[in-house]
């Protein structure tokens, strides 16, 4: 060991020699590039699967929402059938060629409904009146609203009501409106008729005797003879007599005809010159909504209660919802982040009574907030600001106390500490040193709002308290509310804005998770 | 320990006295809706004016405060119970609620804990994966779809359950019959859902947390097997910020959920709030809103109260 030292401290001069000599000593440079806070996070965020399958997710549910109205729909917002609504999904190409949004709707017929129902398709094959089509071609009809027939089953033993077959039956929910009566103008049906030779398609019909033969003279579906509405045939003394339901059933027809026998098409009901006359006239009304628009009714997801497409109604309701709950988050980053950045950098008397007002605001249920909101000013500004004032009022609470907690953690450290020896000012400390420390839980907690503000829209309109559907805009919970009575009838009602708002809840949710996550590795697992 | 609790309860009061008074002058300000028909809005102007409601909103506080304390007189209905007070078309709200409530909340707690339990003995393993993601699934949707699964899948496709509570008429008088029970069980089973998933994401995020720490591997070094240092010494932990929440959730089953009695008609304390704000009945609307302020100020005071009990050396909001 001795001799080592020794050696060392022995060493001859000339083994010595300048190392670098006339070189500039600089530091090398970085081979990689430095990783800032929030590239770290971007990669801790990369690594998590499920936040970026829920951003994907999110991202397709917005695309939707703002592209529908461009693309995906060939309705606009005004557009609105009274005969279409509550409609289930219908498009042709899927139904072709996948079987499904065949806008079918499966029910349980009697015999008389069930011929009145299959009697659409029959009474659509014989445009001309003959009054011969059979059962057969009435089915084979492009027309025919009855899809598939199910086996009758006989129900016998029921007190007070005779035996009777049912039959459970698959019928197209367009088709199945069937003829209707309208009032038109002479050029309207000079027009009609113009388009029926051009394109082949039957629109007017035969009008219906109103006779004792015919059920309800409102109804133009009823054009065939029937007795308290089962059909018959008169033989030649002028006697009734039943047709069964049976295979190659001829149906007698009840149409107005004139003196030569032919079928009578319209009939003038007044109106004093060219312009105001009106003409009664019965129309397949599949085929004049073809008229009308020049397409055939397919809606991807249906018609709302009203009649209006769903899908465009959806687009709009998570437009809104989104809206709504982007400019929350923007309150909720103003005013939360400011309050909690004075609370938590004054402390002392200042931060208590902050706190106290926070834990007023903080008790009173944010349902009594909007409700009262509502009542006292949605007549003057509409629901819309009175929604979002009640969240100015509370939302941005937890935001401030997130802040808060920051600040406390951050505002005795060393650094700011220097930063104030150097004579910086309040409002620089707060937001150039300490603010951006809690730029990460602000950014998690902007998003994790949006999941709780789409919920308690959705909630509050749903309860009727917020009333924010008109023809143009929806909301989510709105078109819920809507279906909420009749979806068990009508479940495409209730299926597509519950399936929005659930993928929109768990995609949010996740998304802010693997967010916080990201931002704050340490947090992992902990709820707030 | 006394003073803090004292402390707790005396600012309880007066967060419940501010939020009152707020509440109070808001709900005056509104404008009445009078019937329409001159003799009717004759006797209810009387009415009115016999009980005061043309004095300054201030006098109609003070006087509105003794009788509460005093007499319990909360006002009157005017809309949905006719002229009754306002506390006895409350207090029949009362029961379905609180029932419904406690139901779901006793099903909950052993099937959440045990689902948390498992999920964190099993951690990072497939089973802790798929009840990990499941949980996420079960507490994101909001409850009235499960409200509409339950009534879609019990009621319309199967038929073994009513869609809608019965009246009290309807199940014999009281609510405590069979067949009462059975028809509240779809809501019962659509608010499981969402506090079986939430209590069960908690259970497992504290036990998760205790299993790692240093006096779990003290305990195995000892010679205590893991199922008997769990049960043992982590769980007991793990248990001092649950059963707080769990104390709260008793609590907070007074309140209720407006959605959930909405779609299955309970007629209950929320349905009466949205009553009362669609016909505007005030006085039953303001006895709802203190109600409400009351009940979430005391599931509060008792969560962080009983943190105190459960682990003294806990103040919670003590700074």
């Amino acid at each position: 060991m001795e001799k080592i030292t020794n050696d060392f401290n022995k060493i001859p001069a000339e083994k010595f020699a300048f190392v670098n000599r006339g070189e500039k000593l600089t530091d090398t440079k970085f081979v990689d590039k430095p990783v800032g806070y929030f590239k770290d996070a971007w990669i801790r965020f990369c690594k998590n699967k499920g936040s970026i399958v829920a951003a994907v997710i999110i991202m397709f549910i917005l695309l939707f929402a703002f592209l529908t109205p461009v693309f995906f729909t060939r309705y606009d917002q005004t557009f609105m059938d009274v005969y279409y609504a509550k409609k289930p999904s219908r498009n042709l190409w899927l139904s072709e060629h996948f079987g499904i949004a065949t806008g079918t709707t499966t029910r349980d017929f009697n015999e008389r409904s069930l011929i009145t129902k299959i009697g659409i398709g029959i009474g659509a094959e014989d445009h001309d009146g003959t009054g011969t089509v059979t059962l057969e071609e009435g089915m084979a009809s492009y027309y025919q609203p009855m899809k598939e027939i199910g086996e009758g089953v006989e129900i016998t033993g029921l007190i007070g009501a005779k035996d009777k077959t049912i039959y459970t039956c698959t019928l197209d929910s367009y088709l199945e409106f069937g003829f209707q009566y309208r009032s038109i103008e002479q050029d309207e049906y000079k027009k009609i008729r113009d388009w029926e030779e051009k394109t082949g398609i039957q629109v007017l019909y035969p009008l219906v005797e109103e006779n004792e033969w015919c059920l309800d003279p409102t109804d133009a579906n009823y054009w065939y003879k029937t007795k308290k509405g089962t059909p018959v045939k008169l033989n030649k003394n002028g006697k009734a007599k039943e047709i069964p339901y049976e295979p190659g059933m001829v149906l007698e027809d009840n149409y107005v005809r004139d003196a030569e026998g032919n079928a009578v098409y319209y009939t003038f009901t007044g109106g004093g010159d060219l312009d105001t006359a009106h003409y009664k006239v019965r129309v397949l009304y599949y085929n004049y909504y073809r008229y009308l628009n020049g397409f055939e009714p397919e809606y991807m997801f249906g018609t709302d209660s009203q009649g209006y497409d769903l899908m465009l109604r959806l687009a709009s309701g998570i437009k809104l919802s989104f809206l709504v709950a982007l400019a929350v988050s923007a309150i909720n980053l103003t005013i939360g982040a400011v309050y909690g950045a004075i609370e938590g950098y004054y402390g002392g008397t200042t931060d208590l009574v902050m706190e106290r007002i926070t834990d007023i605001l903080m008790n009173v249920p944010f349902i009594v907030v909007a409700t009262l909101f509502q009542l006292h000013l949605s007549g003057k500004l509409g629901p819309i600001p009175c929604l979002l004032f009640a969240y100015v009022t509370t939302g941005w609470i937890g935001m401030a106390y997130r802040v808060r907690t920051q600040f406390y953690r951050f505002k005795n450290q060393e650094y700011v500490m220097a930063a104030r020896t150097l004579g910086a000012r309040d409002s620089r400390i707060i937001w150039k040193h300490i603010f951006p420390n809690s730029l990460g839980t602000i950014i998690t907690s902007c998003v994790l709002v949006i999941p709780g503000v789409i919920f308690s829209e959705s909630m509050l309109s749903f309860l009727g308290i917020v009333k924010l559907g008109n023809e143009t805009t929806t909301s989510l919970g709105t078109l819920l509310s809507d279906a909420s009575s009749i979806w068990m009838d009508y479940p495409h009602l209730m299926i597509f804005p519950a399936l929005v708002i659930s993928l929109l809840e768990i995609c949010f949710n996740l998304f802010g998770n693997g967010l916080r996550d990201a931002f704050n590795p340490s947090l992992r697992g902990v709820e707030e | 320990m006394l003073k803090y609790v004292i402390k707790r309860v005396v600012l309880l009061f007066v967060t419940l006295f501010i939020i009152t008074t707020i509440c109070f002058v808001l709900i005056k300000l509104l404008p009445w809706e009078l019937p329409q028909e001159a003799a009717q809005k004759e006797s209810m102007m009387r009415r009115l004016e016999a009980q005061g409601y043309n004095k300054p909103i201030l006098v109609q506080y003070g006087r509105y405060l003794k009788n509460v304390i005093l007499h319990h007189d909360f006002g009157t209905s005017w809309k949905i119970e006719k002229t009754q007070p306002v506390w006895s078309v409350f207090k029949k709200r009362f029961a379905p609620t609180v029932l419904i409530n406690l139901y779901s909340l006793l099903v909950s707690i052993p099937i959440g804990i045990m689902f948390g339990i498992y999920a964190a003995i099993k951690k990072n393993k497939w089973q802790d994966q798929l009840i990990s993601t499941s949980v996420m699934i079960f507490v994101s949707v909001p409850s009235y779809v499960y409200a509409f699964l339950v009534q879609y899948f019990l009621y319309f496709k199967l038929g073994w359950l009513p869609p809608t509570v019965y009246s009290l008429a309807d199940a014999g008088g009281s609510w405590f019959t069979w067949k009462m029970f059975i028809s509240m069980l779809p809501p019962v089973i659509a608010l499981s859902f969402g506090s079986i998933a939430s209590l069960c994401r908690f259970t497992r995020a504290e036990l998760t947390e205790t299993l790692t720490s240093d006096y779990m591997l003290l305990a195995r070094t000892k010679g205590l097997t893991r199922a008997q240092a769990t049960s043992r010494h982590a769980m007991k932990n793990a248990m001092v910020p649950i059963l707080p929440m769990i104390l709260g959730g008793f609590i907070d089953i007074m309140s209720g959920s407006f959605i959930i009695e909405k779609i299955f008609s309970v007629p209950g304390v929320g349905q009466l709030y949205i009553q009362s704000i669609t016909l505007l009945d005030y006085d039953v609307f303001m006895m709802d809103t203190v109600f409400y302020v009351f009940i979430g100020l005391l599931g509060g005071i008792v969560t962080d109260l009983s943190y105190g009990f459960i682990d003294p050396r806990i103040r919670m909001g003590e700074k």
